[in-house]
């Protein structure tokens, strides 16, 4: 630890994440606003952003909570589904200013789901929940696949794919999500709530001795975790314009553990840093598509061998302490602090 | 040291509590497992500020009882009545809750956290602030952070540890990590504390100073204490009432002086004289 640190008092390091934030999103929105982005770029950038929420939502299930839930894909189905079908059949506004209900209306509907799954397959110890998600997803995905209408109204096409979504998803809607995920889940897990929640992770009898329910933070978190999935749902939709329900498989579930695991779990900035890494590289390494997936097990033998924790561990940084420690006054207090990124 | 006095629900507890009603009693107490019967005819009645002490050999279910005390195990029969209020049907969160707080023989801290934190999970249910509070990071969220934070380092200072706030809970001594465990528990303000072998592992300058700060959190904050130890010279010492347990039942209870002569006691740790065996 330097000798010579200065503390930056918390509540001026928020109002430094805040601005600098600001910044980025509006400098962002600018320079894509400007061209001088292609739209293939603004493309791999944005499903960066969706692709971020995704392993910050598992990473709040996995990492926080100490549960394996292997369905998460089948969240994300749920929240783009509803937001895409809310989204095509609302039209008394226009898509743009429906979209923020339409991410909302994804998000609860993946948490109210999260909250019916999580109820049973938390009250039980150990790995329950694993198996329940797992067979969750399947079971979205293969009703999906198999149902066009519902109570008579058209509304999801089946395997058919639900087409003509709005495509309302744009660099600044998409990163106000991400930005608003990081400050919600940091701010749960920075407060007596998440100190409950790690407890439950850490020892779960212990926790219970403690006078904490498990069952209940375990729902809790679980359901937040389901909200953001959703919520990224919601935006994937937005973003393609087109479902359908193969892309919401195992294997998308799957992805995003790896995302989740190989950042570090528990680290914030590692599942931002893995989900960017992940998003970018299959584009980075498209000239040689056939090894692309060679690369990527072998990226992840290596980091599982030489850092089995993930590349952060449980280590987390934000904006402020970067700017800190580049006036020489970084803290260590701050270095414990998330807080946004990207 | 205070006399025992027997209570109207057939138990002792030293004089001084004699007006108020027990904190701790169990009528009946068992649980089997399976075909074997692990704790059976458990009655035991603690006063409001009694030190207790539940000794036995190795495996006379003096942890089971525990368990059963704050629901790991449920009960297969029996009451256990905390204060006024029956536990029967609650599940270990709630026990804590209604006032009874432990530690265990493996220590079990959340090793991941700091001391600090440690203290502040068992200070959860003082510290008032909801869930949206503290997301929208609202003033009652700082203030309630920041008398936790006060709290647990002035509970840290019974046993000194207050300048230990900032270190990973894993990284403590062994004796440090017993303590903080006992720090722990005494946040989540109960109404007594169940300590299991806190002497374990300590030397006996450590343990010394652990009977003081026992006698002294019975003092400060006007608790019951229920200890398993093995270490006779703490038992004996500080606790004013000890029953003794073998294969699952009461044999002896009792103040230390007349444990001490208890035939059944000392032929249950020493086993009979010679001559006796066929007698």
């Amino acid at each position: 630890m330097n000798k010579n640190t200065r503390k930056i008092p918390v509540r001026f390091g928020y109002l430094i994440n805040t601005a600098l934030f600001a910044a980025l999103l509006l400098g962002g929105t600018k320079v894509i606003g400007s061209g001088a982005v292609s739209m293939y770029h603004t493309k791999v950038i944005l499903l960066c952003g969706i692709n971020i929420i995704l392993a910050l939502s598992l990473n709040l299930a996995t990492g926080f909570l100490g549960q394996l839930p292997l369905g998460h894909a089948g969240f994300m189905a749920l929240g783009a589904y509803s937001s895409a079908i809310f989204m095509r059949n609302v039209t008394i506004l226009p898509p743009e200013a429906l979209f923020p209900f339409g991410i909302l209306i994804g998000g609860l509907m993946a948490a109210f789901i999260g909250f019916l799954i999580g109820i049973p397959a938390l009250r039980l110890k150990g790995d329950y929940l694993a198996i329940i998600t797992l067979g969750f997803g399947e079971i979205i995905r293969v009703v999906l696949l198999n149902i066009d209408d519902v109570l008579g109204f058209k509304l999801t096409y089946g395997a058919a794919s639900l087409k003509n979504i709005p495509k309302t998803t744009n660099f600044f809607n998409t990163f106000l999500c991400v930005a608003i995920t990081c400050f919600v889940i940091y701010t749960y897990i920075k407060s007596r709530h998440g100190r409950a929640t790690l407890a439950v992770r850490d020892n779960e009898i212990a926790a219970e001795a403690c006078g904490i329910s498990t069952t209940y933070y375990k729902t809790l978190g679980f359901t937040v975790s389901a909200f953001f999935a959703g919520v990224a749902g919601a935006l994937y939709a937005g973003y393609l314009g087109v479902l359908s329900p193969s892309s919401f498989g195992f294997m998308k579930s799957i992805e995003i553990l790896v995302t989740v695991v190989l950042g570090g779990m528990g680290s914030m900035a590692g599942s931002v840093i893995s989900a960017t890494v992940l998003t970018a590289l299959p584009e980075v390494l498209r000239a040689f598509s056939e090894y692309r997936m060679i690369a990527y097990s072998l990226l992840l033998v290596i980091v599982m061998i030489f850092k089995p924790t993930g590349l952060m561990g449980n280590y987390d940084f934000s904006l402020s302490t970067l700017i800190g420690r580049f006036n020489g006054n970084a803290s260590k207090k701050f270095e414990k602090e998330g807080g946004k990124h990207e | 040291m205070s006399n025992l006095v027997p209570v109207p629900s057939r138990g002792m507890v030293p004089e001084r509590d004699v007006k108020d009603r027990p904190v701790l009693e169990t009528i009946h107490l068992g649980i089997d497992f399976g075909g074997l019967v692990a704790v059976d005819e458990f009655n035991l009645v603690i006063g409001k500020t009694e030190i207790a002490g539940l000794i036995g050999p190795n495996g006379a279910g003096k942890t089971t009882v525990f368990n059963l005390l704050t629901k790991v195990y449920q009960p297969s029969r029996g009451t256990i009545l905390l204060g006024d209020k029956d536990t029967s049907g609650m599940n270990t969160s709630q026990v804590c809750r209604a006032g009874m707080a432990r530690t265990f023989q493996n220590i079990r801290l959340f090793r991941d956290m700091t001391v600090a934190e440690n203290v502040m999970v068992g200070l959860h249910h003082s510290i008032a602030y909801h869930t949206p509070t503290a997301i929208l990071r609202l003033p009652a969220y700082w203030r309630g952070e920041r008398n936790a934070r006060e709290k647990a380092m002035d509970m840290l200072s019974i046993f000194n540890m207050q300048d230990l706030g900032g270190v990973k809970a894993g990284a403590l001594p062994y004796g440090a990590q017993r303590r903080l465990e006992i720090v722990r528990a005494l946040a989540t303000n109960p109404s007594i504390l169940l300590l299991d072998e806190p002497a374990a592992g300590m030397n006996p300058t450590e343990t010394a100073e652990l009977m003081e700060n026992i006698v002294k959190i019975r003092d400060t904050y006007q608790i019951a204490i229920l200890l398993i130890e093995h270490d006779m010279k703490l038992v004996m010492g500080i606790c004013e009432g000890i029953a003794v347990l073998n294969y699952g039942k009461i044999i002896a209870k009792g103040t230390p002086d007349e444990i001490k002569s208890n035939t059944a006691v000392i032929e249950a740790y020493l086993g009979k004289k010679e001559g006796q065996e066929n007698a």
